[in-house]
Order: structure tokens, then sequence, then C-alpha cells
């Protein structure tokens, strides 16, 4: 259907701000495309400009492989997906659904027909005659998804669409908007600050900071290879442990990996590392005493929060541990799971 | 509730039965006096209940004109007035809205010198600027005519900024979504921001009504036919205490007709009135 | 924040404006420009010619002995019609909000008055306390008071402040109302519980909260009779008897408009703007923040 091209797109605001700095995603037809970030990182912008929201400072956006800069939300055939849902609150249901078709002169019975239909598919058949208000909050996001899919547009655009739902529903919803996606086979831009939701749901997955494209790849490539340190922090939780290496050693390691050259940072994931004695797991690999300053057990797993060569690191176990708070006990990593990364954060 | 004791409570409705009495009285005995006769009004005290000229007295009144202000009857006066209050009304929301949704959904350069602008006429009211205002009036031919007594009072810094504070509540994200769905500035107006403020335009629909029925100045100076008077102008034209032969119980015809249309705007749509009344004046 | 959403349109802003900008400009800054114009000039006695005078105008008017007894007039009608209005109303307001029985219906009566003309309530009153045909004035006579507004002076003034109360009272009334269903019963409970009694409650917890309604109601009741009560004098009084009812804003249309005196109507024009000017700036510096509505 559409594929969505940026080139070296910027922001600029009046006041001189600069939100985005020039960033190019080439996102594939049918492909689910997540920009994810901490706020304030530019991925909002991002998005408000492909929507045709906001003007593009530099740059081009491109939807099927027409440039669109100049062009406004309603002649980009685009449907989005608010945070906070916009729905029109003094409208019902139907009209909520139906008023973008009207807008753009569709006959009558064509528009009942879409909005029974996709009504249908979301499961809204029996609220159509309701007000937003009189809605839940998991209903008024299906009612949200349920106008952007009735028109059926090019490309999809979603704005933290599930940041206002509980967790339980969130992990539904999740799945639902994947799956619905993937069915309608409709390119899509998911803006998240959710690590997870941009994990699961990520064709393509972009890690934004500071107005920059910090990595883009498939999830778990980014995962298994963060390019920064900024994107090993922000992907995946409890986050990577990152500490800091003096003149290219760690202190309190009792071994280390070969270490490259200009190495300032080594860096592993709390469910890669292993807690014993037995070192047969490790050779070649991390090794370092922790002191434990806190037990977390969850249930299917247990963190344990340690103190380890001057900073702070978090491990993973497996199930139940007899591990309680004072311990001394070694920590390992395997040699391929430790990562290095520069004085600049960069990976090395 | 603490102090609910039987006493307590019994007093409380006794101070407030007396203040309706002495807010309500006025209005009730001037219903009285409507329905006697002139030579029963002249002659204190009044009884307290109404007498028997109800029919008589309104009719007269109504339709049959009344000296004093050169046989103009209370009809055309209700018509004059009605035409003022419901001009004024109309006038300033749909001015008000315009401006308050230009000054908030648009950025173009000069907005906020017009915002204050408008803000500041709060401090010019009509007494401030008697003379001037009147001689604009009569350069332009206005004296004597419905334009003359309603568009200058159209002009509302309050409405205004009512409905920008309104305006200012809506979620960003709304007009948003409307520019996805297709929506321009004509269509957003019509379709989602008027059926949004249907409620804040109806309490201040009856707080302007009254503000228009009830205006003095103003109508005092730029009508001069008897025909074109509002209903309070005449109505002051039609007493005089020197003179004796003013025709007290048309008076109190026309007081209670005076009174009786906002009376019932006020307390048939109190839930908008008690509404506007407050966010008017935040 | 994101700035907010707009739409990006060139012209039509202008356009919506306009009808207002125009009204704006054509009756009211035009105008008042023409007031501020005409206070620093002065007529020749036939209207032929006029000539810039700077602040004579205004040093006359501050100098006139008529002005200087509105100035006084108007003080203390503000002050009583003030007082009166807004203790009535405070009074009733707390009586309401103890009964739960009837609290709609006591609510609509007292409505009422705020939808009739200040200058009909003037005459209402007058009416009722005419010396020769007012029932009212008939009963007072009955209690052995000389009374006759229309020549004594103070009893002149004590009509027009009751009827401006009067009116007053309902707007008042209603925002009393909210103010004090503002006030968390907590607080008021607190106060039980640590021994106050109920007259004590008042004025030591529920008064002070109500400090921020009651210093607005009073900028709002201070611009009422100022400016709104025009009617009422003109209706009831006409200023007199002598000049014992003459306020600020009814010698001002008296001067224009009846002694067409234009240079000195234009300076106490200019006066009055700086009262409205402090007045609205009183009212938002330190009312618009402070007030809770219910």
């Amino acid at each position: 259907m559409a594929t969505v091209d940026l080139k070296d797109v910027k922001k600029v605001y009046p006041g001189g701000v600069e939100a985005v700095k020039g960033v190019s995603i080439a996102i594939p037809d049918k492909e689910l495309c997540v920009l994810v970030g901490p706020s304030g990182c530019g991925k909002s912008t991002l998005l408000r400009m492909i929507a045709g929201l906001e003007t593009i400072s530099a740059g081009t956006c491109s939807i099927d492989g027409k440039v669109v800069n100049a062009i406004g939300p309603t002649e980009r055939d685009i449907a989005m997906v608010f945070q906070n849902y916009a729905l029109y609150p003094h409208m019902k249901v139907y009209d909520n659904m139906a008023y973008g078709l009207r807008n753009r002169g569709m006959p009558k019975d064509e528009i009942d027909k879409r909005v029974r239909t996709t009504a249908e598919t979301l499961e809204l058949a029996h609220l159509l005659e309701r007000r937003p208000r009189e809605l839940s909050g998991g209903q008024r996001q299906r009612v949200a998804m349920g106008r952007a899919i009735v028109r059926s547009p090019k490309v999809f655009l979603f704005d933290e669409p599930l940041s206002n739902l509980d967790a339980k529903l969130r992990g539904q919803m999740r799945v639902e908007i994947k799956s619905l996606q993937r069915k309608l086979g409709v390119t899509s831009v998911y803006v998240t600050h959710d690590q997870l939701e941009a994990m699961t749901l990520a064709d393509v997955l972009v890690v934004m900071n500071a107005g920059l494209v910090e990595q883009l790849g498939a999830p778990l490539d980014i995962y298994e290879k963060p390019a920064s340190t900024f994107v090993a922090s922000f992907i995946g939780a409890p986050p990577m442990n990152l500490l800091p290496l003096r003149s290219g050693q760690l202190e309190g390691a009792v071994s280390l990996p070969a270490i490259p050259a200009n190495a300032a940072t080594i860096g592993f994931r709390p469910e890669d590392c292993e807690v014993g004695a037995d070192g047969a797991a490790s050779e070649g690999g991390l090794r370092l005493m922790a002191r434990v300053l806190g037990v977390e057990p969850v249930g299917a797993e247990s963190f344990l929060y340690c103190e380890a060569a001057g900073g702070r690191i978090v491990v993973r176990v497996p199930g139940r541990t007899a591990v309680a708070v004072g311990d001394q006990l070694p920590v390992l990593a395997r040699r391929e799971k430790v990562h290095f990364f520069g004085s600049d954060g960069k990976r090395v | 509730m603490i102090d609910n004791s039987p006493i307590r409570t019994f007093i409380a409705h006794l101070v407030l039965v007396l203040g309706i009495l002495i807010v309500a009285f006025p209005i009730y005995y001037t219903f009285v006096a409507s329905t006697h006769s002139l030579q029963t009004i002249l002659r204190p005290p009044l009884p307290l209940l109404p007498g028997d000229r109800f029919v008589e007295n309104y009719s007269e009144a109504l339709f049959g004109g009344v000296g004093r202000i050169g046989g103009v009857s209370v009809a055309t006066l209700l018509f004059n007035t009605t035409v003022v209050a419901l001009g004024i009304a109309i006038g300033k929301i749909i001015i008000s809205l315009l401006s308050a949704y230009a000054i908030v959904f648009f950025r173009f350069p000069l907005r906020m010198t017009f915002f204050w602008l408008i803000f500041i006429t709060l401090m010019l009211p009509v007494e401030v600027r008697i003379l001037p205002t009147y001689k604009v009036m009569v350069d332009f031919g206005l004296i004597d005519t419905y334009t003359g007594l309603i568009v200058p009072l159209i002009a509302s810094a309050t409405a205004t900024l009512l409905f920008r504070q309104f305006f200012l509540t809506i979620p960003g994200e709304l007009v948003e979504a409307a520019r996805v769905d297709g929506a321009g500035p004509w269509r957003f107006f019509w379709d989602i921001l008027l059926p949004l403020s249907r409620t804040n335009i109806a309490a201040l629909f009856v707080i302007l009504f009254i503000y228009g029925w009830t205006q003095y100045l103003w109508p005092l100076l730029v009508t001069n036919r008897n025909d074109m008077n509002t209903i309070v102008i005449a109505l002051r034209k039609m007493i005089s205490f020197a003179d004796a032969d003013t025709e007290w119980h048309l008076v109190m015809v026309t007081s209670m007709l005076a009174i009786v249309p906002p009376i019932l705007v006020v307390v048939l749509m109190q839930r908008w009135f008690v509404r506007g009344l407050v966010d008017t004046e935040k | 924040m994101s700035p907010r959403v707009v739409f990006p349109n060139k012209i039509l802003p202008y356009l919506l404006v306009a009808p207002q900008l125009a009204i704006t400009l054509v009756f009211f800054y035009w105008p008042a420009s023409q007031a501020l114009r005409q206070s620093m000039l002065r007529e020749d006695p036939f209207g032929l010619s006029s000539k810039f005078v700077w602040f004579a105008n205004f040093k006359k008017v501050l100098s006139d002995p008529n002005y200087l007894n509105s100035i006084q007039v108007t003080a203390v009608f503000s002050i009583a019609t003030a007082a009166v209005a807004m203790g009535t109303a405070l009074l009733l307001a707390v009586m309401a909000e103890k009964v739960i029985r009837g609290r709609g219906v006591y609510r609509t009566l007292m409505i009422w008055p705020y939808a009739v003309a200040p200058a009909i309530a003037g005459m209402l009153w007058l009416f009722l306390f005419n010396p020769s045909i007012g029932s009212l004035a008939y009963g007072l006579r009955w209690l052995g008071i000389n009374w006759d507004p229309l020549l004594d002076g103070e009893q002149a003034m004590v009509l027009v402040v009751a009827a401006a109360s009067w009116k007053q009272i309902s707007y008042n009334f209603l925002f009393f109302v909210a103010g004090l269903q503002a006030i968390p019963k907590t607080l008021i409970e607190a106060a039980a519980i640590d021994g106050a009694k109920p007259f004590k409650r008042f004025w030591t917890i529920v008064f002070p909260l109500l400090a921020p309604t009651t210093f607005f109601l009073l900028v709002v009741n201070t611009v009422y009779a100022f400016f709104d009560t025009f009617g009422i004098i003109h209706a009831v009084t006409g200023g007199g008897p002598g000049k014992a009812t003459e306020t600020l804003v009814y010698k001002v249309y008296n001067d224009g408009f009846v002694n067409l005196i234009l240079g000195d109507s234009a300076a106490q024009s200019v006066i009055l703007m700086v009262i409205v000017i402090a007045l609205t700036a009183v009212q938002f510096r330190y009312v618009e923040k402070k007030v809770h509505y219910g």
C-alpha cells in the first residue's frame, strides 16, 4: 500500500529550539515502525511532521513515493490515534467514526457499511449509539482505533495510544494492535516511551535521543547489539549494567575478557549473569565480586541489587534464591554477553 | 451536619422567609397595584390582595396606548425591548465567539494587540464616554434606530474573555483529530467548537438578555421618539410625582410587564443563569 | 508544553476579529479619546471656538464644591449600598446553608430581583414609599415618622440605598452560597470538635475562609453602585432634593446633557475613567486567582 520515507528531516521551532536534528528513516510497505525514546527526544514531533500537523523545517517526508511536505493532514491520507484519544465528546461513537468519511464526501450507505464492519471487527457494534463519556478507557481506545481503521488510509500513526490504560489492558491491546496491523497490512508509525511496547510491536525499531536516531534495526538485533550506552540502558528491563573502566581495568574484577583498547565502559545484562563459585561458564568471561544490598523475589525470578566494582548492578536469578542481604558473591557473565563502549558512549 | 437542632433549623427558615418577603414584596405589591383602579391606588394603604381590574388595566395598557408617552402602547414598548435584548445578547455572543476563536485557534501578527484592545474595553463603560459616544451616534444617524440601540453595546470584553477561557480548555489533540479527519477551520467551528460551547452560550445568553433588557443610560441617550423607547425608559417618562395625573394603574401594569419577561428567563433558565453569572466573573 | 495547536490560515483570523474590533474602535476608543481631548479644551459660551487649556478643567472640577459634594454622596451611597446588600445576602446565604429542605425553592425566590432593571427597582420602592400614595410611607407616618424623601435629602438617600441594595441581594446571595459550599465541611467539624460554638465557628473559620468571596463582591458592588445605579438615581430622585443624591455618574450626565458644560463633563469622564481602571486593576490583580467558586 505505501512506504514512508524520511530524508534528513529537521524541526526548528521559531524560538530556535531544534527538536529534530536530521532524521532519515525508510519504512517498507506494510511494516510497523516504532519510534521509542525518553520524553523530549523528538519522537512525537517526528510523528506529527509525518501527519502534517507540524511543518517540516528541512528535509523531505514522502508517503508512497510522493513528497508530502507541502500538503496538509487531510490530503496525506493518513489516520492517527491520539494519546488522549481525542474523541469528539458531543458525538456518538458512530458519528465519531463517520466524521472523517463524511468530510471526504463519501456516500451515506458506504459510510454506514464501513462503520459497521469496523465496529464489528473491534467488537464495538453494541456501543455505536453511546457517547464517549459513557465508555470505559479501554472502549474509548477502541473507538479511537476504529476511527483510524474505518478510513483505510495509507498510513496509521499512533501517538502513545496505550499510555492511558492500566497495565493489564495495555498488554491485551498491544497484542490486538499488532494482529490488526498484520491483518490490515497498513504501514504504521507508532510512538511510545515504553520499551516493552517497542520491542514487542516493532518490525523496525528506531531508538531516538535528543532529536537524533541512536539506533535503527530489528528489535532483537538492537537488544543484542546496542549501539551505545544510551540504547543499552533504554532497551531491556531492568536495564543493562554499566560499569566504568579505569585505564582498561575494572576495579574489583576477578577476571576480565580481553578489553578493546578504547573501551571506557563495560556492560552486561542482568539476565545474562550467573551467580556462583563454579566458573565453568565464564571461561574468558567476566567475573567479579558483588555485595548484596537488596533482594526482590517476583516469583518466576528474583532480582539481586548489588554493589560491585564501585558501582551498582542488578543480577537476575531464576526462581527463589537463598541469597540474603549482606552476602558477598561472585557474579559471572559469558564472554559473548559482555559489551564494551567507548568514552563517547558508542559501542566498540 | 453538626448543628442541626430543630430550633436552629427553625430560626434559619424564619430568617429565610423574612428575607424572601423583603425580596418579593415590592414585586408582589406591584402586581397587586396593577389590578386595582387608579382611585384605589391614590388612597393608601393599598389592599394586600389583588383587585378586580386585571383584565381592564392590562388590556388598556397593552393595546390602548398610554397618554403620557404620546399614546404609544405597551405592546410596542415590549416589542422594542425584546428586539433590543435579543439583539444585544445574540450579537454579543456571535462577535465574541468569532474573535475568541481567532485569538485562540490562530496565530497571526497583532494577535495580542487585538486581545488587549478588546480586554481594555472593560475599563471604558458608557458612563465614562457619554458625550463623545452620543456624538458618534448623531454623526452616523443612529439616533432612534434599533441599530443604534443594539450595535454599540455588543462589543463585550466579558463574553470574549469567557469564550477564550473555555476554548483554551479544549485539548489540542481534538483540533488535530479534526484536521486529520479533513475538517478545515470553518468545519471545525461548526461541527465541533459550537456544539461543545452550547452550555456556555446558553449561560451567557441568560446574562446578556437581562443585561440588554435592563439597559437604562444608553436607550435614554439614543432614543427621542416615544415609539422607539424601551419599556424601562418609557416607564420613567410615565411617572411624575409633581403631577397628579400620573396613571398609576397603567404604570403598575407596565412595571409588571417590564419585570416579568426577564424574571421568567432567569427562573426558567436558572441552571444556566447561575453558571453564567459565576463564569462571567472569572 | 508544546505550543497550542492552531490552524495555519493567514487571512481568516483578521476577518474573525474584524466585527468586534470595528465596533470597539468606533464606539469605545474613538469616543474615549475624544473625551480625553475634550477634557483639556474649553469652549466659548456659543460653542463657536475652543482653546486648549491643559488641566484647567480638572482644576475647576476638583475645586467645585458641587463636585466635592458629589464625591461625598457617591462614597456614602456606595459604602451603604455595598454594606446593606452584602450583609443581608451573607446572612441569608448562611441560613440557606443550614437548611436542607426547601433550599432550591429559597434560591429560586431569591434571584428574582436580579432580573429587575435598577431603574424599575427604584420606581417600585418609590411607589411604596411615595409620601402621597405609597402604602409603606403611609405606615411610616402612622408610626409617627415625618417621612418625605422628595424633600428630605437623607431620607432620599435611604430610599435609593434601599432600592439599590434590594436589587443586588440576589447576586451577592448566589456568590456567598457558592463560597460557603466551597468551604470543606471537615474544617467546620474539626472546629466543633475543638469546642467552638456555632457563632464562634462562623467568625473564626467560615468568615475568614469566605474572605476572597467577600473581597470580590466588595469590588463588584462598588462598581455596581458607581455605574449601574444611574437608572435608580435618574428615575427616583433626579439627583435631588438639592444635590443630596447627585452621584458622580449622574453629575457627568447632567453637566454634559442637561447643562451642556462640555469641558467639565469631559474632565469628569476622565476622572471616572481613572476610577474604573483602578477598580478593574484591583479586581484582576487581587481577585482573579483567589476566589473559589462552588
